[in-house]
């Protein structure tokens, strides 16, 4: 129930940041989706890739459109304002907001049905301008509060729990956001924390959209023999292509890997994502190869994960940065600054004279 | 019976007929403003086409030394340069007026008016001698009739030549060639008619401390002034002036002259969805925001305006609306989303509603309704028109109070957070169904969600008959706290008569002419003006205090008629509706009709029954 909270006890041996505060200062409302849903695990890494981060609560927007990954937004860092909008619709609500205070870290709940039907408009347009966020769809190809119909994102041949077999041929938003020109595209599967909570924390440093499409079973109604986005079927097709590790500005990087092995991509803060390629022929810098390959692997049945494309320098296509807005918040620009005043209303009407 | 007093000096209207695309608007607003200048009260209005080029096209031009706001009805003076509209043009001249046409081409068929006087110039046969190029040829020959019109109502061509200056200040030899064209119009008329004719305009001294300015550009300026930061919108007709008039000014006058930083966000959004999305959370973040459209935009916002309702959050909206249903006339006017904007979306919803009746009124009440939205935590829905918005219409000076700051409404401070226990977000701790809200960034204690989904007044998800009731019950709470917040009826009770005209928006021009003919013909109204949805006390009060009221309202359906019986306790049989929709303004002579015929019975039966008393 999402009206009873967690009770915050605090154990003197928990774990702090460097804001002081534990991972339990990060989550949010009890979850009401069902036992071993994907989104919960997911909800799990936004929580440690937060606390991770060091972000602090209150400058956490998070935002959701309609569906059961739309509720999951209650579900971590309480201390962040939520704004659960209406089906397909979160990204406008993302853009207002960020327009308003470019000074937030904003990150967006949706599911495959908010995102790849309903919304697609607007999923398309937020990458098309930029807009700095996180993304995150929890894909499991089926409606839950529905019960169980197929959403744009299954799969051909697909068998939905009642039996029915998909007919239509799915849109898959990683294909679709590398091709709109999204600066930064990640898949991977709730079922992999260790892959999952590094990307969480690269998108949310990313410096413009970050998309990251998650694998998510839905246990209840997609999760049976015969589905392709069945926690058995995730696991044996998906393959990690590209490991990112986060490395924040203020931590060093430790030789983890041996030269050649990683990739540093040096974001806009200076902090990185070191990429370390587990499939040598993958190049997750070329927007091109990275679709072809992707589309490759997926005609044999298998998804590649990780962070399969990045651009280096969002920053210059960032919506901010194209509008021109000052680094300045516009919502804390003071209203003096704002209006013209009685002289400049006067100068104004002479052209109407 | 005629309605109107016959036409004279400074009193008359010329109607244009053009093809679009050719040029128009230039001879046109330079004619307007020429007047204007010479100290005449003047209106202007455009007649346009949904096209870019070869589509029938009007101007009215009516020159008016009452200082009236309104179409009259009647045409004393056509400029018929369309061929394929020359036979209605023709017939619309009131009889004793003027037709002036290109002769370069005889059209006999249209002397077969003998009550008119008709001025034949062949304007495409001087434009053809004097300049090259077609499309110059074009041009010119419209510029060319506004220099025949100079000549035959005495305008002053060294006005005309200073106003071409200011248009084209950076391509002076357009004024040269402009100029060449009007003297060739002005030359042949005053070779070939008596000039001026008996309707002329003689300068006045009427004109000083006023503006022309249409309604979209001075929404758009009270936006500026409001100190909105972001502008969403998708480009539809008749609003998207309003989007490019806040663009000039915001441009010209919000960007950090050290930086060259813009303090605003323009964006043009993927639809009307996006549009009021992007308001909603910029809004929700603390920036004043707002969007313009029309009537199919509204239709496609209605989800997010019942979001705005239920979860308080405050947006601005301006309608700038035009002739329906579906895709209608775009470019023509009507007031047919009154019933669309006062309840969208589905549920109990409701939204406050702004009716300016003219372009200074768009002004002032765009600044209100940011106030507005912010002091209600609600959408306020600007209704204006395409005739308000398109049209420029002579007003006073706007003017602004330096003192004024915008009213943010009740939202928590840092230091009013850290004093809080906890923040109950739709909690009505004052009594009038408003709760406090906070800002995302600012304190961890006063995070809250924002839901369109059942909640309870703590602000959380809920599905419990009794907490889902108590918010929505508040929310009428703070529907009764708008009718004291939001702009009073006009009302003009000076007549005291028990007759009354109830009307909205831009009808209001026609009404004030109407009532002055209406008093000639020795019949006395009094006239409320609604300016806001919910209505306020006033409202009711005028309507009881009333035996007989015309409802003027331009659409086919008695819209503001519906919103009265179903807001109000009046009695609908008092009611009678005075419907004006064909996409043209109102016109004062329909009110004048419509008002007369009502009454035509009545009087026969006092008359009568005068007549047997005596």
């Amino acid at each position: 129930m999402t009206f009873i909270a967690k009770p915050k006890v605090r154990h003197p041996s928990l774990p702090t940041n460097a804001l002081g505060l534990t991972r339990r200062d990060y989550e949010g409302a009890l979850s009401t989706l069902c036992a071993g849903c994907g989104h919960d695990s997911i909800t799990a890494a936004i929580v440690e890739a937060s606390w991770g981060l060091s972000l602090e609560p209150q400058n956490m927007v998070k935002l959701s459109g309609i569906g059961c990954s739309s509720k999951t937004t209650a579900y971590f860092v309480s201390g962040g304002h939520g704004f659960n909008s209406v089906h397909g619709r979160m990204p406008s609500i993302a853009m207002g907001a960020n327009a308003a205070n470019r000074n937030l870290t904003f990150l967006g709940v949706s599911g495959d049905g908010d995102t790849l039907s309903i919304g697609l408009g607007q999923f398309c347009h937020a990458i098309r301008r930029n807009l700095n966020m996180l993304y995150i769809i929890e894909n499991n190809g089926v409606y839950g509060l529905t019960k169980g119909q197929f959403s744009a994102s299954a799969d051909l041949g697909t068998r939905a729990k009642k039996g029915e077999i998909n007919v239509q041929p799915p849109i898959d938003p990683v294909l679709l956001a590398i091709t709109l020109g999204a600066t930064f595209v990640a898949r991977s599967f709730s079922g992999d924390k260790q892959q999952l909570v590094p990307l969480v924390q690269a998108g949310l440093k990313h410096a413009g959209f970050a998309l990251i499409d998650v694998l998510s079973p839905c246990v209840t109604f997609n999760d049976h023999e015969g589905s392709t986005k069945s926690y058995a079927y995730t696991r044996e097709h998906y393959e990690p292509a590209v490991h990112a590790d986060f490395v924040p500005l203020e931590r060093e990087i430790t030789a983890a890997y041996g030269p050649g092995e990683t990739l540093p991509v040096v974001m806009h803060d200076g902090s990185r994502i070191l990429l370390r390629k587990l499939d040598a022929a993958y190049d997750p810098t070329s927007r091109t190869t990275a679709a072809a390959q992707i589309q490759e692997r997926m005609k044999h049945g298998e998804y590649l994960t990780g962070l399969l494309y990045v651009d280096a320098d969002p920053h210059k296509s960032a919506f901010h940065v194209v509008n021109g807005t000052p680094d300045a918040a516009l919502n804390s620009i003071p209203y003096e600054a704002l209006s013209p005043g009685s002289k400049g209303l006067e100068k104004v009407l002479a052209r109407y004279r | 019976m005629p309605v109107n007093s016959p036409a004279g000096v400074n009193d008359f209207t010329v109607k244009i007929a053009t093809v679009n695309g050719t040029g128009s608007a230039s001879a046109n607003t330079l004619l307007m403003k020429s007047i204007f200048r010479s100290g005449i009260p003047v209106m202007g209005k455009n007649y346009f086409p949904s096209n870019i080029q070869g589509l029938p096209t009007w101007y009215e031009i009516r020159v008016t030394r009452d200082g009236y706001v309104a179409r009259s009805g009647r045409v004393d003076i056509m400029v018929a340069m369309n061929a394929e509209t020359y036979a209605r043009d023709v017939r619309e001249v009131a009889p004793g007026g003027y037709l002036v046409y290109d002769s370069t081409w005889p059209r006999p068929a249209l002397l077969k008016r003998e009550d008119i006087t008709v001025l034949g110039v062949p304007l495409a046969k001087l434009c053809n001698e004097n300049f090259n190029g077609v499309r110059t040829r074009i041009l010119m020959k419209n510029i060319c009739y506004a220099g025949v019109l100079a000549a035959l109502l005495d305008l002053d061509v060294a006005r005309i030549r200073e106003l071409l200056a200011e248009t084209y200040a950076k391509k002076p030899q357009l004024v040269e060639s402009n100029m060449k064209a009007i003297q060739l119009g002005y030359d042949y008329a005053r070779a070939s008619f008596t000039c001026p004719l008996p309707l002329h305009a003689a300068p006045l001294e009427l004109t000083a401390g006023h503006v022309m300015i249409d309604g979209n550009t001075a929404a758009a300026l009270g936006c500026i002034f409001a100190g909105a930061t972001v502008a969403a919108w998708y480009p539809i007709t008749p609003s998207t002036s309003l989007m490019d008039a806040f663009k000039m000014f915001a441009d010209r006058m919000r960007v950090d002259r050290e930086t060259g930083r813009k303090n605003f966000a323009f964006i043009q959004a993927e639809d009307e969805l996006a549009a009021i999305g992007m308001v909603i959370g910029a809004m929700w973040n603390g920036a004043r925001a707002f969007t313009a459209t029309s009537g199919p935009g509204i239709s496609l916002m209605n989800e997010f305006l019942g979001l705005a309702y239920y979860a308080e959050v405050p947006s601005v909206i301006f309608d700038i609306q035009r002739v329906g249903p579906s895709t209608g006339m775009p470019t023509r006017t009507q007031q047919g989303d009154l019933l669309l904007c006062a309840y969208a979306s589905h549920g109990d919803t409701r939204h406050v509603c702004l009716y300016p009746a003219n372009p200074e009124e768009c002004f002032y009440m765009a600044v209100q309704a940011f106030d507005l939205a912010e002091r209600l935590q609600t959408a306020v829905l600007v209704v204006s028109d395409l005739d308000i918005g398109m049209n420029d219409w002579m007003c006073p000076d706007l003017r602004w109070d330096d003192s004024y700051r915008p009213d943010r409404g009740k939202v928590l401070g840092k230091e009013e957070i850290l004093r809080l226990e906890k923040l109950y977000r739709y909690f009505d701790k004052d009594g009038d169904g408003i709760g406090y809200r906070s800002m995302p960034g600012v304190h961890p204690k006063a995070a809250y969600f924002t839901r369109g989904s059942g909640h309870s007044q703590y602000g959380v998800y809920t599905e419990d008959p009794a907490e889902y009731q108590l918010v929505l019950d508040r929310l009428l709470k703070k529907w009764d706290t708008a009718k004291k917040l939001v702009p009073r009826a006009v009302i003009d009770a000076t007549a005291g008569s028990d007759l009354g005209i109830v009307s909205v928006g831009s009808c209001d021009g026609a009404i004030h002419e109407a009532m002055h003919v209406l008093r000639e013909h020795g019949v006395g109204v009094d006239y409320l003006r609604v300016r806001a949805f919910p209505f306020s006390e006033d409202v009711e009060k005028f309507l009881t205090g009333h035996e007989l009221l015309f409802v003027v309202e331009q659409n086919r359906d008695a819209q503001l008629r519906s919103l009265l019986t179903l807001e109000t306790p009046v009695d609908k049989a008092k009611l009678r509706s005075l419907l004006h929709y064909s996409g043209l303004p109102i016109s004062s002579s329909f009110i004048v009709e419509g008002v007369l015929a009502e009454l035509a019975p009545r009087r026969r039966t006092l008359e009568q029954g005068a007549a047997a008393r005596g």
